[in-house]
């Protein structure tokens, strides 16, 4: 009786002690990690620029119906609000922002901040100074794309991210999403093919001999990406090591393009990614008998056709999963491609950066990181499922 | 027919020690040529010689890049090394449904890009005034090596023998006692390897770095990259030989560790 009554009352209090010591750190990934993470998920469709910048354009806009020129009050406000921003030198958010919905306008709110007159008690009729400082100013197009930008959300960085926009880079990133999809399934399908000879060569040795084996696979593992990509530059480029040696043995006359292109970037990836692929491949190899592929062999079937139809099948699941890491991973690397790439090879996490320290349009950067956010999370599920929480990263 | 089989078996064999070769040459390859005599970054050597690490330990550049990651790494460490191992003894406690679920959230900063951490941090870190200082970089480090501290002791507490708990709380040992004088102990290697992944997480991590630091931050990774853009000589090999000697150092270490924890099981 005692028992029974105690039991709940022990299990809740172990609970709570439990929550208590994991409180700490949910509370600190929450600050640290999780906040900043929704913040740019918001940031990629959060479209409040323009309203601090022209508040009033934006309030005279808001029951606009779009057709036409807005009327003699929207011309007033959009006056008076670029004033204001050429005083407080905040004009340049606005322009940036009206950038992003056809880049000539970025100008034209540039021009009229500067062209607009100091005087502003003397300006009577606002619809002609501002269309004498930018004839722009007269057609509905740039006003409609005012009534766009007032806020509070926006698809446009997304719908550029994604390719849905028209105008001029409207495939931009569209190549660049289709890009990093060809490098990362590349390097998954030349890490696989690689593992296999090297998971089985540690299954089929002595647990000594793999141990020492396994060094080979861990070494590189433990040396930092950043290095084994400089390694990788000394190793393929033009006068690098690999050339020297081609010439040397008078393989070749002139050295051979292996870097700044996709081939530097692909035998990088493939080294940094293919301990991951190795190892839960070496598990399910090691977890077959031995006896099978010899029984299958003393029945009359040849080593290749023993090897697809007894062996392949049954360490498919190493190979899904060990792929299905890879490829996850394949999609994040932003070092190795910007040493060894060329323009044309750089993958979404350099257009990420890119987007946040140079083009400084965060918008952008924010839906880029978005959308590989979301691929990778969908993608980590899918992996959860195949291989089980508690084997992840272990 | 037999022989057609050992063919294949040890061409097989062949093919896995050639991958593992490639493996390993990346590291072998460059190591070599940060003794050269010479600049050029090609063999055969001009001789041995020392002084590109001699040009590393006299440049101040270098040098306080060093001090920049050795201060973030440590202080990295002293976050995530108690809140992970508290985490982790926390979770055994806790029996509910979503316990998976909140075990996933706790590791997600392994999953999620480290790209998208940094600018996350980055965007989140610049209007707090963190964004160009050692502080933001430590706080975004600490990020993503506690998953890698909670996953390790999270190991070792689930493989604890809970007969010796039992026998010592059986005994008259309070629970604090318990902790301290069985728990603990048989956890330590869990959290000494934690410690290390966490440390080594740090001590080689460029992307948030790249990403919040200002010039006088700079670590050594993020130094690195420097020289490999701009200059790649044979100064930048040697600080590359450095990393490569600290990573191996540790690895050893780490099988020490575990080594020894692995002794005291059987």
């Amino acid at each position: 009786m005692t028992t029974e009554k105690h039991r709940p009352r022990r299990a809740l209090s172990a609970n709570a002690v439990g929550i208590a010591l994991v409180a700490p750190l949910a509370l600190f990934l929450l600050a640290t990690f999780f906040i900043p993470l929704g913040g740019m998920l918001f940031l990629s469709v959060d479209d409040r620029e323009l309203g601090k910048v022209m508040p009033g354009t934006v309030a005279a806009l808001a029951d606009w119906d779009g057709a036409g020129l807005p009327g003699p009050a929207a011309f007033e406000a959009a006056g008076r609000d670029l004033v204001e921003a050429r005083k407080a030198k905040i004009a340049g958010t606005a322009a940036r922002r009206l950038g992003y919905e056809a880049s000539a306008w970025r100008t034209t709110i540039q021009s009229t901040a500067r062209a607009l007159p100091r005087d502003i008690a003397a300006v009577t009729d606002w619809k002609s100074t501002l269309i004498a400082a930018d004839d722009a100013w007269g057609k509905p197009d740039i006003w409609q794309a005012l009534a766009r930008a007032r806020g509070p959300l926006t698809d446009v960085y997304l719908s550029s991210a994604l390719g849905l926009q028209g105008g001029q880079d409207s495939t931009l990133y569209v190549n660049v999403l289709a890009r990093t999809f060809v490098i990362a399934l590349s390097a998954t399908a030349i890490c696989i093919l690689l593992a296999l000879p090297a998971a089985y060569l540690l299954a089929s040795v002595g647990p000594i001999t793999a141990n020492l084996l396994m060094m080979a696979l861990l070494l590189p593992l433990w040396t930092s990406v950043l290095v084994r990509s400089t390694s990788w530059l000394v190793i393929l480029q033009k006068n690098g090591i690999f050339n020297q040696v081609l010439i040397s043995l008078n393989i070749i006359d002139t050295p051979l393009e292996l870097v700044y292109n996709r081939i530097g970037v692909l035998v990088a990836l493939t080294h940094i990614l293919l301990p991951y692929a190795v190892l839960p491949l070496y598990a399910s190899m090691k977890a077959l008998p031995r006896s099978q592929m010899q029984a299958a062999r003393s029945l009359g079937a040849g080593p290749l056709n023993s090897f697809f139809r007894i062996y392949l099948p049954q360490i498919v699941p190493g190979i899904s999963a060990g792929g299905l890491l890879v490829f996850i991973l394949a999609l994040g690397y932003y070092i190795t491609p910007l040493l060894l790439g060329g323009q044309g090879d750089q993958m979404l996490p350099f257009y990420i950066a890119y987007n946040t320290l140079q083009a400084l349009n965060w918008g952008l950067a924010a839906a880029l990181a978005s959308i590989l956010l979301i691929a990778t999370v969908i993608l980590y599920a899918l992996y959860v499922r195949l291989v089980g929480v508690q084997r992840v990263g272990v | 027919m037999l022989d057609s089989t050992r063919i294949w078996l040890w061409g097989g064999r062949l093919a896995g020690a050639l991958v593992l070769g490639f493996l390993l040459l990346p590291i072998f390859a460059i190591v070599p040529l940060s003794f050269n005599g010479g600049s050029i970054l090609a063999y055969p050597l001009q001789g041995l010689s020392l002084k590109w690490y001699a040009a590393v330990t006299s440049t101040p550049r270098w040098l306080h890049a060093v001090g920049n990651s050795l201060i973030v790494a440590v202080s990295t460490v002293a976050i995530a090394t108690p809140l992970g191992t508290l985490a982790a003894l926390g979770l055994d406690r806790i029996q509910f449904p979503g316990k998976s679920l909140l075990m996933a959230l706790l590791i997600s900063p392994m999953i999620v890009p480290v790209i998208i951490t940094a600018v996350g941090v980055y965007f989140f870190f610049a209007p707090l005034g963190l964004a160009n200082s050692l502080t933001g970089l430590v706080l975004a480090h600490a990020v993503i090596a506690v998953p890698l501290v909670l996953v390790t002791v999270n190991a070792s507490v689930s493989q604890l023998d809970r007969g010796l708990l039992r026998a010592a709380e059986s005994l008259g040992a309070s629970p604090m006692t318990t902790f301290r004088k069985i728990t603990v102990p048989l956890i330590l290697p869990g959290i000494v390897s934690g410690t290390i992944f966490a440390f080594a997480a740090s001590f080689d991590e460029v992307v948030i770095a790249l990403m919040i630091t200002g010039p006088g931050q700079k670590t050594l990774p993020r130094e690195l990259l420097s020289g490999t853009r701009e200059n790649l000589d044979p100064t930048v090999l040697a600080v590359a030989s450095i990393l490569i000697a600290i990573s191996a150092g540790l690895l050893l270490l780490l099988t020490l560790v575990q080594h020894r924890s692995a002794k005291h099981h059987t």
